[in-house]
């Protein structure tokens, strides 16, 4: 890739950067809902189901929910991703785009740069909702900014997978099934509840989830003590890089091959 | 590279998908500044021919060059030389009509400054200029078509792909997107247009391919694809169906073939050779005969029979194969 081509790259992503933030301008109401949605999922599981939750070691389970719904709510982001790519798709306009002289990765650059901004904005929506009902950082700013760090990569990686995934998708009416496995994938982890209280085998599947990954790693960032005691778990922070790199190589690939071959 | 005369050459074009092949050696020579209209029915390879000329799918085999350069190894020259109007309005529906230009036109690399310009330009050649503002999901389907044409249009490119322009649109929006393409053809552009409406490439080209099975099965003028049919014919309606007999058989004496009565309708046809004097002819005999005409003209073969026509011979040969 030569500098001219990185430049139109850069240059067409952020017209695409910008074309996404003038949907939500053009369609405040949808943006809010999307930030307000897990504020909501945090608030039936803090005080809905909270006062019967028991946090193994101790600890309040309102604290012991916020990292966890930071990494649902990057992981409820792969719905933005694949509505978006969905019904660019069905509606021609990304064959419109792969028939214009423009930069060819400026279409997904642009995507990822709008998704991770929307994700940011999510995130300090669930920072501002947990400080409200308790949630504290308690190993200074350092270790909670690399938390941080870690909930965007792993947004990062998805933004990959809900690529691929739209371009694979018949239609944005597809969003619907997105939404439906977004559920088991994120209760089947260590974001609501410890995995040590699930049956043995389920649990381990729980470990092992790349997004329990991201949340213990927070937790143990935040400084609330780490949960559970598996190998996966005590190396929740190295899981935590290494689970999105290795989603972002093999999604971003098979993104890319299926955006340049549609047909 | 051989610089092609033609602003479409295509030698060959092989496509499979699966089983099928969507393209079974298909060769098109378009002269610039052109209208040539793609016919066939559904399946036929029209979509897969125009994806293949536009770069957005490899052909398994043959060569294409478009404005002079191959769709494959030339494919980002091709881009600059094209417009694709595929056959869903592919506009950003969130964004209104100028949004929509503008960032058509930055990805287009011009400067934004320009890009306003070109869109307010556009806006305006395409009569959307009131509705500019407004989100294009909320046009009509005529303004949206509008919309995609001119976001096509931005850099005025000499070759325009048309993919079934006007499927699903009311007559007057159908009629607004051809004044559109023969303003565009005015201003020296070269259309490549696919449909299923004969009645538009009749309109609209000035060349034909009818394709069937992924292979051009004939090729000419619209006139001379319908002059294969044999001409003109005559075509009688009445007003009362006691008449038809005699209608039918005054016609049959001018007829250079066989005689269509079709007594629903109360009309009798049929083909002629000598134009003015066998309708003459016709109408002389039926007012001697005393036969009330509620309307009587000479008219050529649609493209419709032309079409049928062909499409049953190849299906004929098929099954003699």
């Amino acid at each position: 890739m030569n500098v001219r081509t990185l430049r139109w790259a850069v240059a067409d992503g952020r017209t695409l950067t910008g074309r996404a933030l003038a949907h939500w301008a053009r369609k405040p109401g949808e943006v809010a809902v999307a930030l307000l949605f897990p504020v909501m999922v945090v608030l039936m599981m803090g005080y809905l189901f909270g006062g019967q939750m028991d946090v193994p070691g101790g600890g309040a389970y309102r604290e012991f929910l916020i990292p966890g719904m930071f990494a649902l709510t990057m992981v409820f982001g792969v719905e933005t991703t694949f509505a978006a790519v969905a019904s660019d798709a069905a509606k021609g306009v990304t064959d419109r785009f792969r028939s214009m002289p423009m930069s060819s990765s400026a279409v997904v650059v642009g995507r990822a740069v709008a998704d991770m901004l929307h994700s940011v904005a999510g995130l300090a929506v669930m920072a501002a909702c947990g400080v409200l009902i308790g949630w504290r950082v308690h190993d200074g700013a350092g270790r909670a900014l690399a938390a941080f760090g870690l909930l965007l990569l792993l947004r990062f990686s998805l933004v990959w997978l809900g690529i691929f995934l739209g371009l694979l998708a018949k239609g944005p009416e597809s969003v619907a099934v997105v939404q439906t496995l977004v559920w088991p994938i994120g209760f089947l982890s260590s974001a609501l509840v410890a995995p040590s209280t699930m049956p043995d085998w389920l649990g381990a599947i729980a470990e092992w989830n790349p997004m329990s990954a991201t949340v213990t790693a927070c937790r143990e960032l935040f400084g609330d003590g780490v949960t559970g005691g598996s190998w996966a778990a005590e190396h929740s922070v190295l899981m935590a890089v290494v689970w999105p790199l290795l989603i972002t190589a093999v999604f971003a690939p098979l993104a890319a091959h299926r955006y340049r071959t549609r047909s | 590279m051989t610089r092609s005369s033609f602003a479409v050459h295509a030698a060959g074009l092989r496509k499979r998908y699966g089983d099928t092949a969507a393209l079974d050696g298909l060769d098109l020579r378009i002269p610039a500044g052109t209208v040539h209209g793609l016919l066939g029915p559904n399946g036929a390879g029209k979509t897969t021919a125009v994806r293949v000329l536009t770069t957005l799918t490899a052909p398994d085999a043959g060569t294409a060059s478009v404005a002079g350069h191959d769709v494959v190894r030339e494919a980002e020259r091709v881009r600059r030389a094209i417009g694709l109007v595929g056959q869903h309005a592919a506009v950003d529906e969130v964004l209104g009509g100028r949004q929509n230009l503008v960032m058509f036109g930055r990805l287009y690399h011009l400067g934004s400054a320009e890009a306003r310009r070109r869109a307010d330009e556009l806006l305006d050649r395409f009569r959307l200029t009131d509705a500019a503002d407004k989100p294009a999901g909320t046009l009509s389907g005529g303004m949206r078509r509008r919309l995609d044409l001119a976001a096509s249009m931005i850099l005025a490119p000499p070759v325009l792909f048309l993919d079934e322009p006007t499927t699903g649109l009311d007559p007057r929006s159908r009629i607004e997107v051809w004044d559109a393409v023969r303003d565009l053809v005015d201003g020296g552009t070269t259309v490549v247009l696919t449909t299923q409406y004969l009645e538009e490439a009749d309109r609209l080209a000035h060349g034909v391919s009818v394709i069937d099975h992924g292979r051009v099965i004939a090729e000419g003028t619209p006139d001379a694809l319908k002059g294969r049919l044999g001409g003109d014919r005559v075509e009688v309606v009445l007003d009362d169906p006691a008449s038809l007999e005699t209608a039918a058989a005054i016609v049959g004496r001018v007829a250079s073939g066989e005689v269509d009565v079709d007594t629903d309708a109360l009309r009798v046809g049929a083909p002629v050779s000598g134009r003015g004097a066998a309708l003459t002819e016709t109408v002389r005999a039926l007012d001697d005969a005393g036969v009330a005409v509620a309307d009587i003209g000479l008219r050529r073969p649609t493209l419709d029979e032309v079409f049928l026509s062909l499409t049953e011979k190849t299906a004929e040969q098929e099954v003699r194969a």
